[in-house]
């Protein structure tokens, strides 16, 4: 059992952070953000989703786009280019989603460092406007990612129920 | 963001304890009033603080529910992420396995 936990934080108005520690290698994890046959074994998700279509031209102006299905067979297509490819140390793609559930693009800097076998994955995802930011942070309720209710609602059952009442 | 700096986190805690002037806020702090001030500026149009009705002292208080909402938003975010993440941690472990056998 791994006791990494993730980090979230608003480094700006515009901008999330999510700041990571994977006990591997960055060739490793960089691999698993990047190569199709890696990225549909994790999901790009929680696990009520699954990556089922996946294409990723990795390289500077290379397209990348991502169907997901959630397991009760609602699907969410994201896609985007890369625009700097740097592996396996830096990534910068832009996304937009099929369904756009914000409004413009965002752009997605990931960077990976490694010391001692371990690997700090650093995501940090720029939109238009803080009202965008904040409509993707919300998202982890509701809207385009809504997600989340289901692992949450594996995860801590206690709290799901909280919420839902809340509502 | 309106809690990204650390002055305005400490200002937040500070009025956690208790409504207080901008004098009162400006003390902890090597700052100007109107450096205060602007923060203060920048929590009030977050609706994170507010000012109180007296007049003369015009204290902000503290505004409980938009603060939680946004920590809220924050951590189901970072749950639904954290989750995702602990799937790419069995996978990495998975690889590196692999890899060791490979080599023997």
């Amino acid at each position: 059992m791994s006791t990494a936990t993730l980090e979230v934080t608003t480094p700006s108005d515009r901008e999330i952070a999510l700041i990571r520690v994977f006990n591997a290698p960055r060739k490793l994890v960089f691999d698993c953000f990047t190569k199709c046959e890696l990225l549909k074994r994790w999901g790009l998700g929680p696990r009520a989703w699954a990556l089922t279509e996946c294409k990723v031209d990795l390289r500077v102006g290379g397209a990348w786009r991502f169907v997901t299905t959630k397991n009760t067979g609602e699907t969410m297509t994201m896609y985007g280019v890369f625009r700097e490819v740097a592996a396996p140390e830096r990534l910068v793609q832009t996304e937009r989603f099929e369904q756009p559930w914000y409004p413009g693009e965002g752009l997605n800097t990931s960077t990976f460092l490694e010391e001692g076998g371990k690997t700090t994955m650093t995501i940090r995802c720029l939109y238009d406007s803080k009202e965008t930011r904040d409509t993707v942070l919300k998202s982890g309720m509701e809207g385009g990612a809504s997600v989340a209710y289901d692992r949450l609602a594996e995860l801590l059952p206690a709290f799901a129920a909280e919420m839902e009442t809340a509502k | 963001m309106a809690l990204a700096d650390p002055t305005r986190r400490a200002i937040l805690a500070r009025l956690a304890s208790g409504e207080a002037s901008v004098t009162e806020l400006a003390e902890p702090f090597a700052m100007t009033q109107p450096a205060i001030s602007k923060h203060l500026k920048v929590l009030e149009r977050a609706g994170l603080i507010s000012r109180s009705h007296d007049a003369q002292r015009r204290p902000r208080r503290l505004e409980a529910k938009p603060l939680a909402e946004a920590a809220e938003w924050l951590e189901n975010y970072r749950q639904y992420w954290e989750a995702a993440y602990q799937r790419l941690d069995d996978l990495l472990e998975e690889l590196k396995i692999a890899k060791r056998k490979k080599r023997r």
